[in-house]
């Protein structure tokens, strides 16, 4: 019977098909082809888009070095230990002067490599115009397709492309560590508006009181919190001292478990998703109408001719634009 | 001053007149190239004088041997009572094979033995891991238990023949097999001498042999120095280690800052966690540095390391006993500085290379043989290693004066110059509070890789030059004989050990060991505890997976 | 417009910490313009079968220097092969005496890089030999 229906199935559907039963090889591809704006790949997305929408996807960013991937580490086990299946995605910087990038993020998630029940995936960040949110955003479809239960997206939160992959995801976890420059003050302010919980990683350190105090402080500045949720700040000591690790991971988890039904309890859930699904059709429509007409704008030298344009002030970015609207969009 | 002024303006002048002259020659005929540096890419300059030293001050920045701060030397004999100890490394296969080794390096000449241990027992894993496959017995001996120690040290008279082991993260256990096993040859703690590397910050930072977090890993460290201390005096509890961060790619100033620095990180621990007083235990840390090839770069870095621990230890922890000032320590010449290709010139590098650390004064000394570039080396190898360093002590006369280089304008200037580099990166890493704290930021790591890479890049740029790598090449790939380990001494092993398990006390074993743990819990000093249960015949795994369970496991962070 | 970026894994298996050169390659890799996935030290060929399968990497690079990559090497080989994942191409560097070249070929490696291959070589290697994403 299955292979009698699969006959009338299309290249694209079979592959969702695959990767809604699991199938690794054919959801990391998947992946890779979005990265690589392959064009069938937009197709195998339409046909797992109705599959989606089951996982709770949490996000993890703050600065290199903050601990991010070691948090990841731990809460998976913790979600494992739950019997949750687990997707990771974890994205690195692409170096802009080569394009390539080395994505190290995976060696502290090893333990989990060979469980079948977590698929971890890097992703480097790559080019402009939106292109890493879109990418990771089709990239948590995917895994939820998959049926993963649980899944986690780490960036580095420096750069605006990484903050707005949190955009994608329903809980937010800012990663501070003390002592590392993480001055709230010196944060971007993107940042610490998306907040839904505070961590402050490596809490043995020295400055953690003061760092505490400092987002503590912030937060008291706040005059009314987006859906009444005064995100909590939760310490994690040092990884080194294994049982009290765990037991401040085990008071995270529960955060982030408070945080969701939270967003349950007072219907935010469908606030969030909704905020989620215009971000994808925003840039939806930038891939479907305004990467093209880019593209054909650097290829046939238009865009240079404008620039040269500006810079003799023959011309403004407004008539420009407007001239370039009236020939495409019509 | 070093010089008087009568010196110095006769110098100046002279000198413009022999720089007039450069500049006309070089006009006519440049030169190869035109920035001349160490392998370090340290820039030397054509030609050091008196300007360059006029600023030592002889009584506080060179002396005299045995005298601070011990530039030329500890010993005021220098050579001339006994030659550095010609200690070669060695271990590969089963314990008895290993054995079979030594007592032909006896044989030959050797004076001190050296111990290579396989990847399962540096790591703590018992030969029967899934994650030993295919290690055993084949980077050095597989210890396993007490049965195999025992085997291992067969018809060597612990009470004379003083052995060093490489190892880091079970140190405390595999120095436990060892007072375990003279206990047995009847042989008294007190009298027993040998080194354990035990430096586990040189792991973090370069060799990436670990098991427990830093933190922890100093403490296991610090209660064997406590326990030497107490009751094995005449053992060098840590053998602080620059070697292998030269191996990892480091400079020559790299491989003197972070050694002394962790250094630094021991004794401050010790002291601070055990009270001990520093003249109780200083005179037991010893070093172990590279010899690489840049010849005099090497020299220097030896001599500028005795000082700069002198003063260490002097005006940094107040050390009164002179002996707690000396720096002792132990060479090997450079692995890494060894090529696949040509593999006979090898022969000629590591000579050069044991010649630089004879006259930089170093104690004890290994020489590489030509085949470790590719393999354990054959008996024959090692043979020539061994009559390389016999050839320079016997032959060349270079052992006949202490210190024979001092006073030279390039040497003096360049062990000064590495010096002030090395005290710089040492503030570095007091600035970030210490070195665990700078590992954890990943500095040392970074900077080494750093080297390393550019080191590569300026190789494969044909910048730098290595003979028959990317210069002098021959078409044709010499053939030299290969050691193989036998593929059935894993099994061989593993059977020994199930045979062990079989029939040891299974009770006293599990007793020992929550014994061990309660230890590790409380704080308490893990020694005693160890030799107990390896003379229950705890395995090596089962003591260090207390050590897991308790203090937690370390991952490599890899730093780019 | 597409541009298949390549993937590639550099790996250490066994318990040797020797990684010098496999960060020096990695380095190399990634200014060769390629995504260079780093796993680490002491790696089980297992972890290193499955996460080359997650990443989706076109090739896997083995960096072994303790000399047990006779039983290492082949065991990536063939648990990738177990997983249907042979198109993966696996190749091998270290301290590898060359009569181990030939049992290493027929297990399945593609090429064997030893000290002294430069890291243009093996990147060029890579270039010529591997197609991305195919």
């Amino acid at each position: 019977m299955q292979r009698v229906l699969s006959c009338f199935m299309s290249r694209d559907m079979k592959k969702a098909d695959k990767i809604r039963k699991g199938d690794i090889r054919s959801a990391t591809r998947l992946i890779r082809d979005i990265e690589d704006n392959v064009p069938g790949a937009k197709s195998t997305m339409k046909h797992l888009f109705p599959f989606t929408g089951k996982a709770r996807v949490l996000g993890l960013t703050g600065a290199p070095g903050a601990g991010k991937s070691t948090l990841i580490d731990a809460l998976i086990s913790r979600y494992r230990a739950g019997e949750k299946t687990i997707g990771a995605l974890l994205v690195d910087p692409t170096s802009p002067f080569t394009g390539g990038a080395i994505l190290g993020d995976r060696i502290r998630l090893q333990r989990h490599a060979e469980d079948p029940d977590v698929f971890i995936r890097s992703l480097a960040t790559r080019g402009a115009l939106g292109g890493l949110s879109k990418a990771a955003g089709d990239a948590i479809h995917v895994l939820d397709a998959m049926g993963k239960d649980i899944v986690f997206v780490e960036t580095v939160g420096t750069g605006q492309q990484e903050v707005e992959v949190m955009n994608h995801v329903h809980t937010v976890l800012v990663v501070l560590v003390p002592g590392m420059g993480d001055d709230v003050q010196a944060l971007k302010a993107g940042i610490l508006e998306i907040a839904d919980i505070f961590v402050i990683n490596k809490a043995d350190r020295d400055g953690t009181g003061k760092l505490y105090t400092e987002i503590s402080n912030m937060l008291d500045m706040v005059q009314a919190f987006p859906g009444g949720w005064r995100p909590p700040i939760v310490n994690v000591g040092s990884v080194f001292q294994p049982a009290l690790f765990r037991e401040h991971v085990e008071q995270l988890s529960q955060a982030i478990d408070g945080h969701y039904e939270h967003l349950v309890k007072n219907d935010l859930l469908g606030d969030r998703i909704r905020r989620q699904t215009l971000v994808e059709l925003n840039e939806a429509l930038r891939s479907c109408i305004l990467a093209p007409i880019l593209e054909k704008l650097v290829k046939e030298g238009e865009i240079e001719r404008m620039v040269d344009k500006l810079l003799k002030k023959e011309s403004d970015p407004y008539t420009c634009a407007e001239e370039i609207a009236n020939k495409y969009l019509r | 001053m070093y010089f008087t002024k009568k010196v110095l303006d006769e110098s100046a002048l002279l000198r413009k007149k022999w720089e007039d002259e450069v500049r006309k020659a070089v006009a006519e005929w440049p030169d190869q190239k035109e920035r001349w540096s160490t392998v370090s890419d340290l820039e030397i300059k054509r030609l050091y004088g008196p300007e360059d030293i006029s600023d030592i001050d002889f009584a506080r920045d060179i002396g005299y041997p045995g005298q601070f701060p011990f530039l030329r030397g500890n010993q005021v004999t220098g050579y001339r009572g006994r030659f550095w100890t010609f200690r070669m490394f060695a271990g590969m296969g089963t314990a008895a094979d290993t054995n079979r080794r030594w007592h032909m390096l006896l044989e030959q000449g050797t004076t001190g033995l050296s111990t290579a241990f396989d990847y399962p027992t540096l790591m703590g894993y018992d030969s029967d891991n899934p994650r030993a496959r295919g290690e055993c017995g084949r980077c050095g001996v597989a210890i396993d238990t007490l049965e195999d120690f025992l085997q291992l040290v067969k018809d060597i008279p612990l009470d004379r023949i003083t052995t060093s082991m490489t190892i880091n993260p079970p140190a405390s256990v595999l120095w436990a097999l060892y007072c375990a096993a003279a206990e047995l040859q009847g042989v008294p703690l007190t009298e027993i001498g040998g080194t354990i590397q035990n430096d586990m910050l040189k792991e973090f930072i370069a060799q990436k042999t670990f098991m427990c977090p830093p933190e922890p890993s100093v403490k296991l460290i610090s209660d064997t120095v406590e326990f030497g201390a107490r009751y094995v005096p005449r053992w060098n509890t840590i053998s602080i280690s620059g070697y292998h961060i030269r191996e990892a790619g480091s400079t020559a100033v790299q491989e003197l800052a972070f050694t002394l620095r962790d250094g630094v990180e021991y004794v401050e621990d010790v002291v601070r966690r055990k009270g001990l007083d520093v003249d109780s235990f200083a005179s037991r840390l010893s070093f172990f540095f590279n010899s690489h090839i840049d010849f005099f770069e090497e020299i220097c870095k030896m001599r500028a390391a005795r000082r700069m621990w002198a003063t260490i230890m002097r005006d940094r922890f107040k050390a009164k006993d002179p002996r707690s000032c000396w720096m002792r320590f132990h060479t090997q010449t450079a692995g890494c500085s060894l090529t696949a290709q040509q593999p006979y010139n090898n022969v000629v590098r590591t000579a050069i290379e044991a010649l630089a650390a004879v006259l930089g004064g170093t104690q004890s000394l290994h020489t590489n043989s030509l085949d470790e570039v590719w393999c354990l080396p054959t008996e024959n190898s090692v043979e020539i290693a061994l009559r390389t360093q016999q050839i320079i002590a016997e032959e060349t006369g270079v052992g006949s004066t202490i210190d024979p280089l001092a006073g030279s304008y390039f040497v003096e200037a360049l062990t000064n110059e590495m010096e002030e580099k090395a005290w710089e990166y040492i503030e570095k890493i007091d600035a970030m509070g210490g070195m665990t704290a700078a590992i954890e930021r990943g500095y040392p790591q970074m900077e080494i890789a750093d080297a390393a890479f550019k080191f590569q890049k300026q190789l494969e740029a044909g910048d730098r030059v290595m003979v028959g790598v990317n210069k002098y090449l021959t078409g044709e790939e010499e053939k030299i004989p290969i050691l193989e380990i036998d593929e059935r001494v894993e099994q061989e092993q593993i059977a020994r050990l199930n045979k062990v398990r079989r029939t040891r006390n299974g009770r006293a074993v599990k007793k020992s060991l929550e014994e061990l743990r309660q230890a590790c819990r409380k704080g308490d000093n893990v020694m005693p505890f160890c030799i107990e249960a390896v003379k229950n015949m705890a395995t090596v795994q089962e003591v260090c997976n207390v050590y897991r369970d308790v203090y937690g496991e370390y991952a490599d962070p890899a730093i780019f | 417009m597409a541009e298949r970026k390549l993937r590639i894994m550099v790996a250490k298996p066994g318990l040797d910490g020797h990684d010098r050169g496999a960060r020096i390659l990695a380095r190399h890799f990634r200014d060769s313009g390629f995504e260079v996935i780093y796993t680490g030290c002491h790696q089980t060929p297992e972890q290193i079968a499955a996460s080359a399968i997650q990443e989706d990497v076109d090739v896997v690079g083995l960096s072994c220097l303790s000399g047990a990559h006779r039983y290492l090497f082949p065991k990536v080989v063939e648990l990738l092969k177990e997983k249907g994942a042979d198109d993966i191409t696996v190749i091998g560097g270290g301290i590898i005496p060359e009569q181990d070249f030939q049992m290493l070929y027929d297990a399945g490696i593609k090429a064997i890089f030893t000290p002294g291959s430069t890291l243009e070589a093996i990147a060029r290697w890579v270039r010529e030999n591997v197609t991305q994403g195919s």
